[in-house]
């Protein structure tokens, strides 16, 4: 089973950019084709939702002082860089859950995924232009490595 | 830092906590001279901003302080509208509030005992280093903080920030089937926090039993959580009416979160207290399992703190089934709740102890004043008392090891510094430094 995941917010401006992808992505294909769902929360969930998959398509946005709107790419395998790490204990960061389920043995075949930078998490605002233009890049990126079967 | 015969053990971003805090002890000429756990979160102001909100809105707004604990808001700030709306609602909707509060007591305590706490005892510095040597516990201790969260989403419609909950009671009723659907994996957390309890009993406690007074909810027909009367080992015996004529909230320069006393006194609320109030309220099994694991009646060693979250941990998978077992689903699902201008109170049991509601409201349901107090705030003064007296028979420990330990008499505590300071903006990008020097 190839699984994308939307991971965010949808109430903190740009922290929806991967709900956005996600939705994206499940307007684009087929259903049956790809697996799509949204995560708003406790990220340790992930543990559970991608268990059965093979291949896992992880979007989040991403608050690490960068330029608003880049595009950062993952790959599990290898440990994530900081951008994906957050301080904070009780609500795990995407950079500690992946190497939870690295130690328990809980990581799907493949993991990969992106992090789009955002402008602004103000509550109840939208996407920023920034955001929303990455969110049409890493749409357009992830629907093509999915068509060519990466 | 050292100044001739002046040491400072000093962890300026604590690991392990929810929220952004600190700690730093002084020593001076041998003796410890303050001992501070200081919190820097901006406070959030959540108080201010529910004036003006209406009579409705507080378990939705004020269950956005935490994503740990929202349910305890919930429920704290439903009970006190309807106290001040005069309003009683129905045993079925009580004894549904209890069991989404079974749910949040598991997933919190779950946590905190196999990736925040254990990872001390075992010198881990974290739950992820702890999961490669023992991937089979730790994933233990997520599969019963997993049953948590599904007992909460199934009653809340998620597990965290619920929207299921309205004051008077719920939008929906869950189907018997729902919660039935629960209960295997109930069955196996609860077998689970069985071992859960004999794990963390094994663990080595260093000898530091306090003088602590212990403040706790009490019921007389059961172990507190949604409801009861606040006691005290000194003889408290108040409604949460009585509140604010006993607790004391104050500003200290080093916390964004207010401090607070009883009658003047420090006092300790959480795991420690609830157990050492009430175990005998506790059920015969649950009581049994804490004797195996070598608890009296109470337990003033917070160190031991974590084999009494797992002896909770073991009650809330009990009462949970209880509660499933017996269920009648509440029809209507709320009752009426009319505006009144009035004042109400509410207290509830948290998972890290008495979380306190306070809200004044006119007749046509405008919140005027509203007061919010979360058990970590209470607790801070408790925790300084613990830094202080851990440390001063202990200096000369190496400074790093010492350090660590300090840290620990913090996490023993599970302070939702977040909570105290009604903040949740997580954004450190440093890992830990510890700019203590050792004194030479």
């Amino acid at each position: 089973m190839i699984l994308v995941i939307g991971i965010g917010n949808p109430d903190r401006g740009d922290d929806a950019a991967g709900l956005a992808v996600a939705r994206k992505v499940r307007d684009a294909t087929k259903p049956g084709e790809v697996t799509v769902r949204e995560l708003v929360g406790d990220q340790l969930a992930l543990l559970d939702e991608w268990t059965g998959a093979t291949e896992v398509f992880l979007i989040d946005a991403v608050c690490s002082g960068g330029t608003p709107g880049t595009v950062y790419r993952f790959d599990a395998a290898d440990a994530l860089t900081e951008r994906f790490r957050h301080r904070g204990t009780h609500t795990f960061s995407l950079a500690d859950v992946i190497e939870l389920a690295r130690a328990l043995g809980r990581l799907p075949r493949r993991l990969a995924g992106f992090g789009i930078e955002g402008a602004s998490f103000a509550i109840g605002d939208g996407l920023s232009p920034q955001a929303q233009a990455a969110v049409d890049e890493v749409t357009s990126v992830l629907l093509g490595d999915l068509k060519a079967g990466v | 830092m050292t100044h001739g015969t002046r040491r400072t053990i000093s962890v300026p971003a604590l690991t392990r906590v929810e929220g952004e805090g600190g700690l730093e002890i002084v020593v001076s000429d041998g003796q410890v001279t303050e001992a501070r756990l200081d919190i820097y979160e901006p406070p959030r102001f959540f108080e201010a901003l529910l004036r003006g909100r209406q009579y409705t809105e507080p378990p939705d707004i004020t269950a956005r302080i935490c994503g740990i604990c929202p349910v305890a808001y919930q429920m704290s700030a439903c009970q006190a509208i309807e106290d001040a709306c005069q309003t009683t609602v129905t045993e079925e909707i009580k004894d549904l509030r209890r069991l989404i509060y079974c749910g949040e007591w598991i997933e919190s305590h779950a946590l905190h005992i196999y990736l925040l706490h254990a990872p001390d005892f075992l010198g881990y510095p974290s739950g992820i280093h702890l999961a490669r040597d023992h991937p089979d516990i730790v994933a233990r201790g997520l599969s019963i903080k997993k049953a948590g969260n599904d007992l909460m989403a199934a009653v809340g419609g998620r597990s965290v920030h619920p929207v299921n909950v309205k004051v008077g009671g719920f939008y929906r009723a869950p189907a018997k089937s729902e919660l039935h659907a629960l209960v295997p994996q109930l069955e196996q957390a609860r077998e689970d926090a069985e071992e859960t309890i004999a794990w963390v009993a094994g663990f080595d406690f260093p000898g530091f039993d306090r003088d602590y007074e212990f403040v706790s909810l009490r019921h007389p027909g059961q172990y507190p959580i949604t409801e009861g009367r606040i006691a005290s080992t000194s003889g408290l015996d108040i409604s949460p009416a009585e509140y604010d004529q006993h607790f004391t909230e104050f500003q200290v320069a080093h916390s964004t979160a207010l401090h607070s006393v009883l009658d003047g006194r420090t006092y300790l609320t959480g795991p420690l207290a609830r157990y050492s109030l009430n175990s005998g309220k506790l059920p015969a099994e649950v009581q049994n399992a804490a004797r195996r694991a070598g608890l009296a009646d109470t337990c003033a060693n917070p160190f031991k703190s974590i084999v009494v979250r797992a002896v909770e941990l073991l009650f809330a998978c009990d009462e949970a089934l209880r509660l499933i077992y017996e269920y009648r689903p509440p029809d209507p699902p709320a009752v009426d709740v009319r505006p009144r201008q009035a004042t109400g109170y509410g207290c509830t049991e948290a998972p890290r102890g008495l979380l306190y509601h306070r809200y004044a409201i006119t007749g046509d349901g405008t919140i005027t004043d509203a007061k919010i107090v979360p058990p970590t705030s209470q607790n801070q003064r408790a925790i300084e008392a613990d830094l202080r007296d851990f440390a001063a028979p202990r200096l000369d420990m190496d400074h790093e090891t010492l350090t660590s330990e300090c840290e620990q008499a913090v996490r023993n505590h599970d302070p939702c510094i977040s909570c105290a300071a009604h903040f949740l903006d997580l954004r450190l990008t440093d890992k830990l430094t510890d700019k203590a020097v050792r004194q030479t």
